[in-house]
């Protein structure tokens, strides 16, 4: 299923004015505009439609929790965390911004310098009982780190629902595997941004 | 009265009593079904085998719910109201001819519980008196918009009582019995002496006056879908209001099973052919009641009156006289 169809919203062209002649003052007027009625069938245009559609069987109803609507690129479900394609390692620079930029503070972050002298990030948590789902993390992320992906179903127990640095984060397997989707919504760099890109001048 | 013949009515009672309530809930599916193909949805699909068992599991929901009578009702009044609608809906399927007589193990079987000679009447009466289950429900609620509904529903039973009344009697000048055997017996030559070829005009108005006494879509005004509650239903809950659904679609049934007997040739000759076809005739007459139901929009309490007194009834006055004229001459 794909949601092409959806997208052209523009209907301008099959608007058509209805004729609506005026209504009947005197009583004859009204007796024949009865009678007309009667006798147009209209009732019967109206059981046909719904006939039509029963033995066409063009069945329109997603069955939600076996089948799914696809949702957009630029969906903002859970967040996901991702890794470099080259290394594996996390993207996150512990740099805080998106927990700076988070307007319902829903980010909770703690770091640490590892044994590489490398910012490392030791604690990581995403509120999601508070999470508005606003976006601005992940279009903050200079390193394209933080993202939202598409797990819209996240029912929990409590309303303090978190998810954790290590839940967000791409699989090691699901990475060499190649199945790290990058996020192409909000914040994200648009396609072949590499050849938009123009070389610094740097002789001035 | 012989003891044969009371064991005999006893078990058809029982019999029509429990084929039509638990016919009444697979009413109920297929009007889900039905509607959902209309509007290209699947219906219940996930209790059972395509939902059949839904049915079984809307059973168990209603009979385990909270009996609730709530404060300020007029308990007596509100707790007899379902059982009235109920009662009158199955106390209507006495005269109902259900099939052609049949032998069982040498034992001659009338499917009908009691061929009294004044069938259409009782019938027309009973269902008369099913408008006391809505009219009192509604007033005893306690609750306006029951009362409203209540109001409605009197006004659309006692309206459309006259133009079914007034419908059926050109076919009854003509067949000279009030009993639905005899109704049978006069069109039992076939095809050609059904009584609707004689009486289309009854036809049609009969057949609108059933929408309007069962309550169904286009002239669903009794229990108003639009008010987003359930009409007179609003404070019933339970088996209470199971007993108010039931009523629904046993009347639903029974109006399906009486239009093809009097004006369809009901189950013609008698044979086996002649019971399936007054089947397939009840089976279509009760899917035209899902069918509108998709299809039509409600009309207005206004125009429901209008559509009873200026038009359906002179239509129908107009169509005794013309019989009797066609008789006398
Ligand atoms: S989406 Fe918005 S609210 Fe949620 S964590 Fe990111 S910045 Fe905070
Ligand atoms: S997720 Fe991005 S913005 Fe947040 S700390 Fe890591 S690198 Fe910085």
């Amino acid at each position: 299923m794909k949601n092409e169809q959806f997208n052209n919203r523009d209907v301008s062209d099959s608007y058509f004015l209805v004729d609506i002649p005026d209504y009947p003052t005197d009583g004859w007027g009204k007796f024949t505009r009865v009678v007309k009625r009667t006798f147009r069938g209209e009732l019967f245009v109206g059981l046909w439609v719904v006939l039509r559609e029963m033995i066409k069987f063009d069945i329109h109803t997603v069955q939600y929790p076996l089948e799914k609507m696809p949702i957009g690129p630029r969906y903002r479900a859970v967040h996901e965390m991702k890794r470099l394609w080259e290394s594996g390692t996390e993207r996150c620079i512990g740099c805080g911004l998106c927990e700076k930029i988070c307007i319902s503070n829903c980010i909770q972050m703690d770091t640490k310098i590892d044994e590489n002298s490398r910012k490392e990030v030791s604690e990581y948590s995403i509120n999601l009982g508070r999470c508005i789902f606003c976006g601005y993390c992940a279009e903050v992320c200079p390193e394209l780190a933080i993202t939202h992906g598409g797990r819209y179903e996240n029912g929990s127990e409590q309303r303090e629902h978190f998810v954790m640095y290590e839940d967000m984060l791409t699989p090691i397997d699901a990475l060499k595997a190649g199945k790290q989707l990058e996020f192409e919504g909000f914040g994200a760099i648009t396609p072949h941004e590499d050849e938009r890109v123009k070389k610094t001048p740097l002789s001035y | 009265m012989d003891t044969a013949y009371l064991i005999e009515t006893i078990i058809k009672v029982v019999v029509v009593l429990l084929i039509f309530s638990a016919l009444a809930g697979i009413g109920t599916y297929f009007e889900r079904k039905v509607l959902a193909f209309m509007q290209r949805r699947l219906g219940p699909m996930y209790v059972g085998p395509f939902g059949l068992l839904q049915v079984a599991a809307d059973g168990v929901k209603l009979f385990t719910k909270e009996d609730i009578v709530p404060t300020n009702v007029v308990a007596k009044v509100f707790k007899i109201a379902p059982v009235i609608t109920a009662a009158t809906a199955f106390m209507a399927a006495a005269a109902i001819p259900f099939l052609p007589q049949f032998t069982l193990f040498g034992y001659t079987v009338h499917p009908i519980v009691a061929d009294i000679n004044i069938g259409i009447l009782y019938i027309l009466g009973i269902m008369g008196i099913g408008l006391y289950g809505p009219l009192l429900g509604g007033m005893a609620s306690a609750n306006k918009f029951s009362l409203l509904s209540a109001a409605r529903t009197a006004a659309v039973f006692i309206s459309y009582e006259v133009v079914t009344g007034l419908s059926l009697l050109a076919p009854i000048m003509m067949v000279g019995s009030l009993s639905l055997i005899d109704f049978n017996e006069y069109q039992a030559g076939g095809i050609g002496d059904w009584i609707i070829w004689s009486q289309p005009v009854a036809f049609v108005l009969f057949w609108i006056a059933a929408f309007a006494e069962t309550g169904r879509t286009p002239f669903h005004l009794i229990a108003n879908d639009h008010e987003i509650i359930d009409g007179f239903g609003t404070e019933y809950s339970g088996m209470r209001w199971g007993l108010f659904f039931i009523g629904e679609y046993a009347n639903m049934f029974f109006i399906s099973f009486v239009i093809p007997l009097i004006f369809l040739g009901g189950y013609g000759d008698g044979s086996f052919l002649g019971a399936l076809g007054l089947l397939g005739k009840m089976a279509f007459f009760f899917f035209f009641f899902l069918w509108t139901r998709a299809a039509w929009p409600d009309v207005r309490p206004d125009q429901l009156m209008w559509l009873c007194w200026k038009v359906l009834m002179p239509l129908a006055v107009i169509n005794i006289v013309i019989t009797g004229l066609v008789m006398m001459f």
